[in-house]
Formats: C-alpha cells, structure tokens, sequence
C-alpha cells in the first residue's frame, strides 16, 4: 500500500458538504497529510470530521498531519484550543489570539 | 426547525423587541421609575446582538454592540439618559430594524448602503461612550484580576485557585447542527459577552469511522468563562438548543462538591473529566486531587458543609443562582401559555368555517323540506355548533389594537419634535379587541388623522399660552366597542375647525352651493371631500390636500364610517367606526321577484309595510319623511311588483332610508365573498354571499344606499 498523497481541501469544510467529504477523509488508504490552505469557512461539523480522520489515524497507528491551516481554521481550532488535540505545530495562532485579546 | 424557519422567528422576534425597545425610549423620559424602562431597552439590544450571533450576522452584531455599550453605561448608572441621547438611540432602532429587514430580504450580510447609514449613529454613540476603551459590557474590573496576562501556558495551570469564574458545561445533541445550529457561533456570541478563558472540546462519544454521521453532533464542551453577566444571559446563548442539549452552569465560586457532582453526571471517565475541568482552567490539580479525594473518602454530600465550615465558599451565590434559574423556568412557563400561529392558517379556518356554515345551511334546507322531526332537531343543534365554532374561530383573529396605538407614541413623539409642538398622546381602550385584518388596515388611516390633528389641530405653545390652555397639547387615541362594531376615536385639544373657513373654501370649490343650509355635522364632513385642505401653509405632514379624503375612502373600504365633531377653540374629535369583522356577519334577507339579496343586520333599523303615494319616492313614517329606494327600479329588475311589499328601514351614520323590496325572508348567517374585479364598478353592492339553496345572493351595501336616497331627494348635495 503505497502513502498517499496529501489531500487538498477547498472551500467551505461545513455541515453542507459534511456527507461528500467524509468518505474522502476516510479513503482507504488514508492520506497521510491534509492541506486546509483553501478552506474558506469551517463550522462545528468540519471540526468533527478533521477529529474522525484524526482519531481514526491513531487508532491505525498512523500519522495524520494537518497543514497550511487557512485563516478560517486557525479561528475555529483557536476558538476550541484544539491545537493539542491535533498536535501539529501551530505556534503561530495563539499569539495572534493574544493580540486579537488585547487590542 | 430548519434554519429558515429559525430565521424567520429571529426575524419576527427582533421586530417585537424593536417595538419594545422603542417603546421603553418614549417611556423613559416620564417614567418615574426609569431603571426598569432602562433594562427593558438593554435587554432588547443585548437579546438582539444574541440572536444575530446566533446566526453569524455580524454586521448586526457590530452594530448592537456599540448601541448596548452605551446602555451599558447608562444602566451603570455613569451616562445620564438625555434627551438628545434618546433621539439618537431612537435613530439607531430604526436602523437596526432596516438591518433585520435586509436579511429578512435575503442580505444576510448587509448591503454598503446600509453600513454607510449606520456610520453616523456609530460616530454619534461613541462620543457618549466618554473613554473610547474596551467596553465590553463583560470585562473585569482590573481589581479583580490582577494580573492576568492570557498565556496560554498560564491559562492551564496558573490562576483559577478560586475559581472566579464561571463554568460551562454543555454537550449538544445529535440534531443540534442538522437544526442550523453551531456551536461556534454560539461560542464567538459568548465573547462578546465576556472572555473564554479556557476551553476544552469533548471528543469521547465520537464513534468509530463507518458508524458516525457527519451531520450529527458528538461533541461537548467545558468551558471557563469570565463575565460579569448573570446566569440568565448565559443561558440565553444556548436559548436555541436548550432542549436539545445538556447544559450546566456554575456559577463563580461554586462549592467543590458541585464539580464533583459535574464530573460525576458525565458520563465517561471520571479522571478524564476531571482532566478537562482542569484543562479548561475550572480547577486547579489540587483541588481536583482533593475533589475527588473526597468523594471517595465521604461518598455522602458532606463536602459542601466541611467547605463551609472552612469558610471557603460563599453558599448565597449558590442560592442565588438556584433563584434565578427558577425564575427563568416561570418565565419560560408564561411563555408556553400562547403559541404563534401562521396567520395563513388562521385565514384557512375561517374559509373552513365559512364553506361549513354555507354547508350547514343547505342541510337546514334539506332538512325542513324532509318534514323528519329528528332531522330537523338535529340540524338545529349542529347549527347552535356551527355558530359558536364560528365565533371562536373568529375570536381567534381578535387582536388588541394596543399595539397599534402603542406605535403612534414614536410618531407623536417625531412630529412633535419636527413641528417644534408640545404634544403628549394618551391611550384609552388599549384592550380593545378587533379583527387582524382590519387592524392591518386601519394604520394608515389612523396615522393620516393623528398627522392631521397635531399638525392643524393643536396649536404652537404661545398660542395656547395666549388662549389660556396648557401649554402641552394633548391628543387622545381612544377605541371601544359599539353595537357589532368597533369606534376608535381621534381628539385633540386644538383650534377646532373653523365652519365659516370650510363653508367658504367648500363654495370657491364648487362642493356647495351658495345659500344652502348645512348642519355642522356636515360643514365638517366636507373636509373629507376630495381635494379639500383649508391649510394656509403646506408642511410636509399634510395640507397638500391629498389627506382625508384618502382616509374616507380607506375606511369605506372596510365598510366603516367616519364622523367628525368640533368645537372651536376647544378640540376636534374624529370618530371612525367599523365592523367588528369583514369575513362573516349576520345578515337580512330579502327578494325582489327570484333574486335574493343580503343586508347586514345591524344597519336595519326595522321593517315596516309599504305604503306611498303613487310617484313618490318618499314614505311617511310616524311623522317622519322617509326617502327611500326601489330595488326592483335599482337593479332594473323586470316585472310588476308584487302585492304587499315591504320597506326595510336601513339607518347609517345618523341617517335613515328606506328600501322597497317585495319579500322579507329573514336572518341568515352571511359568509362574504369578495366580488370579482369585474363588479369594482357596480355601486351598491359590497359582495355576495352562498345561500343554503347554492344560489348567490348580493350583499347590499347600505351607506351607498342611504347616501343614494338621500341625494335623491336633495337632502345631500
């Protein structure tokens, strides 16, 4: 079974594309890296799904990296302090939180 | 409930609280007890920046915010509720109300137009927030935190020893995001409110890949929220899945023992749960440790006794958050006492309940043609039903006409300040109950006669000074009702009208004839004529003669009346009367040869056998001159009279006529049916009606027919 290669999520990452994009989440084999780059809008249900895959890699014992998370998705993981949960390395966005605090 | 049904309940909501709100900023200045009126005003802004959170329209919650930081001042009791600061606030309303409208139209973002309107207000309200600081209305005072510098290291481990802040605890059902519901937004609402200090995302009931539904929630939350708000107001963040997710609060300070109890109704594990609250910065390690130490060791309630014995928790905040949640459960009871329905629906009823009492009459028919006792008995015990079915269903479309009153507060309080009048409006009759539809309509003709009282009625306060009355003009908006039908009337305490000014400005307009003697009830209906304004000066209110005649014929239109009385120098009082409803009535029926006609019953004054000398239109009746009508000549019907017909004496507006007809057939319950646009032309005729028979029967409009008569017989110009 050969890696596969880095899947590219575009656009909203909602409730409204919830069903289409899970199988693409889950495909067999399981993409080793998602690119968020061009997600444009990401809600409560985006949220799950990117926790499923990740769960799910896990429990496989393989890896799953998120990266180049958008504006949208650094919001939302800030919001819910999900940094931990995903464990990639997002150093960036939590200053930003701070200074958002702060102004 | 979809998102769009959701949506259109925002919408509706936000208009009431609008209202409301407008209400309370007309109130305020009066009031003696200005602190309520100032809470009801916050409230409705701080519930419609909610909702608007709710639904990600964050144009509107930009807009609510800075509008409730200035209340929040206000209610802090640090900016004095000023005249001015009411004008501007009153301004902001309306804007807030073009904002929900847009998105009532589909702009969920707002439009350019809009934001450059809102620009202004914006400008104006900040210079009553005097320190352009942060306001949020939930920030700590810095006394309290003194240092509190948001690492996020800190935010795991560092302060929180005592807790001084709230504790969320929530976990959404499985529908919660099918329903349109996110709880990000419901999160991104709860900062503005305050400051999310910690969070930690629920991830256990996440089932395994192929099990789990992408559009279901499995989510939870533990959240450490620092605030100022009350527990209410956190509540009302969750308002909208309250029934469909497990929520719990604590309040700052919260006994130990009610972590525990947190921790114990979750399901799961119970160190894991303990891990979040310590995450989110709820607890610290020790207290956790100690915790669930404690519930081990004393599986009992003791705890909280032990703390309070060790004087480290305060039990009235526990207290206090109990009241309050009771408070909010009656609340929510009184809410569930009426319920909103479709105003379509109702319509749909009410066509129901016509076709059955049309149906029900036709069984009637039948059944007294059959000569079966028991049928007979029968149809007239359901008859009784179908009648009270009917007035309850009629009863349901009963509204009080307060809120209508209620909006001419904000258009007295306007046109006051644009005349530069002294004007106070009283309400009288609020209570007073009439048909929706009618309700409707009778707003614009009701804000033409308020206009048109305050702008010619009332005079300027140096001419009331000069005549003696109180400086303050007083217009009274009164409703009550009357025999089958309602009165609202509009008076003032102005000039009055002036007869010689009408009568001479009637005559240079040719509406009457030089040397005709006029009662003064109908000197004063002329200025109900088209084309007629004695106004010296036009204002942009009224005096462009295109007013009152309107109003007439508004009113007319819904088969009511209107009446003036004045005196000069002391006020004008305009009376509009109008049916209690325009669907079904109680009707008369007559015949002229085989064609059957209905006339509300409560314009028939009685029934009386002709009599006449041949070639005159005119009837003695007990002395009296009694003009009248022949039907059959009026609707050319063909043939001779029939031996022995009747005169209907009809009575409108002060005025009796008569109307020959051949047969009195008696009461009939009448369901009015609109005429089609052909018959918009024919005069004397307001609709028809379906007989038990199925044949149609015209509804004769009678102050058309009155009016007729009388200008036969030169009683009316």
């Amino acid at each position: 079974m050969s890696a596969a290669a880095p899947l590219f999520i575009e656009g909203e990452l909602t409730i409204f594309r919830a069903m289409d994009l899970k199988p693409v989440l889950l495909a067999d084999p399981q993409p080793l890296e998602i690119n968020l780059a061009g997600v444009t809008d990401i809600d409560t249900a985006g949220v799950q799904l990117l926790m499923l895959a990740k769960k799910t890699a896990q429990a496989s014992r393989r890896e799953l990296r998120l990266v180049a998370h958008s504006p949208a998705v650094m919001e939302v993981f800030d919001l819910l302090n999900l940094a931990a949960f995903f464990g990639d390395p997002l150093v960036m966005p939590v200053g930003k939180k701070d200074k958002q605090h702060g102004s | 409930m979809d998102l769009d049904d959701a949506l259109e309940t925002f919408i509706v909501e936000c208009g009431e609280l609008l209202e409301d709100m407008e209400n309370a900023l007309l109130g305020v200045e009066q009031a003696e007890e200005k602190d309520e009126m100032i809470n009801a005003i916050f409230r409705a802004a701080h519930t419609i920046k909610g909702s608007s959170g709710l639904f990600s329209l964050d144009h509107i919650v930009a807009f609510t915010h800075v509008v409730e930081s200035v209340l929040d001042r206000v209610r802090g009791g640090k900016l004095v509720i000023t005249d001015k600061l009411i004008v501007v606030l009153l301004s902001c309303c309306d804007h807030m109300r073009a904002l929900v409208d847009a998105v009532a139209q589909g702009e969920r973002q707002g439009n350019p137009a809009l934001q450059q309107q809102g620009e202004p207000l914006v400008t104006q309200l900040r210079t009553f927030l005097a320190a352009p600081t942060q306001t949020i209305p939930g920030s700590v005072p810095s006394t309290m935190l003194p240092s509190h510098t948001p690492d996020p290291v800190q935010r795991i481990n560092g302060q929180g020893v005592s807790a001084d802040h709230w504790h969320i605890s929530v976990r959404f059902g499985p529908d919660v995001l099918r329903n349109g519901m996110d709880p990000l937004s419901m999160f991104r609402y709860l900062e503005t409110m305050g400051r999310i200090r910690g969070i930690a995302t629920l991830t256990d009931l996440l089932p395994a890949a192929d099990q789990m539904d992408p559009e279901q929630c499995y989510l939870g939350f533990e959240i450490a929220f620092e605030s100022q708000v009350d527990k209410a107001a956190i509540e009302r963040v969750f308002e909208f899945v309250r029934d469909d997710c497990r929520l719990l609060i604590l309040p700052p300070h919260s006994l130990i023992s009610d972590y525990v109890s947190l921790i114990e109704q979750q399901q799961g594990e119970l160190t894991r749960l303990g891990d979040m609250l310590m995450h989110c910065g709820t607890l610290t390690p020790q207290e956790l440790d100690f915790a669930l130490g404690t519930q081990e060791s004393t599986p009992s309630t003791p705890i909280g006794t032990i703390l309070v014995q060790q004087g480290s928790v305060q039990p009235e905040v526990v207290e206090a958050a109990l009241t309050k949640q009771k408070l909010v459960k009656e609340a929510g009871a009184a809410e569930s006492k009426s319920i909103r329905v479709d105003a379509d629906k109702l319509d749909q009823l009410i066509n129901l309940v016509g076709e059955l009492i049309i149906a029900g009459a036709s069984v009637n028919l039948i059944a007294h043609r059959a000569r079966v006792v028991e049928l007979t008995e029968a149809t007239s015990k359901l008859a009784t039903l179908v009648e009270d079915v009917r007035d309850s269903a009629l009863q349901l479309r009963m509204v009080r006409i307060g809120a209508t009153f209620n909006r001419f507060q904000r258009v007295v309080h306007d046109v006051s300040r644009d005349l530069g009048k002294d004007v106070t409006l009283m309400i009288d009759g609020e209570e007073t109950e009439l048909d929706k539809t009618v309700v409707e309509k009778i707003g614009d003709p009701l804000m033409h006669l308020v206009r048109n009282s305050m702008d010619h009625g009332i005079e300027s306060a140096p001419e009331r000074q000069l005549r003696g009355k109180p400086v303050q003009g007083t217009l009274k908006l009164n409703a009550f009702h009357d025999s089958g039908a309602i009165v609202i009337t509009v008076s003032d305490d102005g000039g009055g009208l002036k007869k010689d000014r009408i009568l001479a400005k009637a005559m240079e307009r040719g509406l009457v004839e030089a040397g005709h003697h006029l009662s003064d009830s109908e000197i004063f209906a002329l200025i109900f004529e088209p084309g007629f304004s004695t106004a010296e000066k036009v204002t942009n209110l009224s005096g462009r003669g295109v007013g009152l005649d309107v109003v007439k014929r508004n009113i007319t239109a819904l088969r009511g009346t209107v009446g003036i009385a004045s005196e000069e120098g002391v006020g004008t009082t305009v009376t509009v009367r109008l049916p209690l409803t325009l669907a079904i009535i109680d009707g008369f029926l007559v015949s002229v040869d085989k064609a059957v006609y209905a006339i509300p019953l409560d314009m028939i004054e009685e029934c009386v056998a002709y009599t006449a000398e041949p070639g005159h239109d005119y009837t003695n009746l007990r002395g009296e001159v009694l003009p009248f009508i022949r039907l059959r000549e009026l609707f050319s019907v063909h043939g001779k009279p029939a031996k022995g017909e009747n005169i209907v004496v009809l009575k409108h507006n002060g005025q009796k006529a008569g109307l020959v007809v051949d047969t009195l057939l008696g009461e009939f319950q009448t369901v009015i049916k609109p005429l089609g646009q052909m018959f918009a032309q024919s005069k004397c005729i307001s609709g028809s009606t379906i007989l038990g028979s199925g044949d149609v029967a015209l509804i004769l409009d009678v102050p058309q027919l009155v009016r007729q008569a009388m200008v036969r017989t030169g009683q009316l110009q």
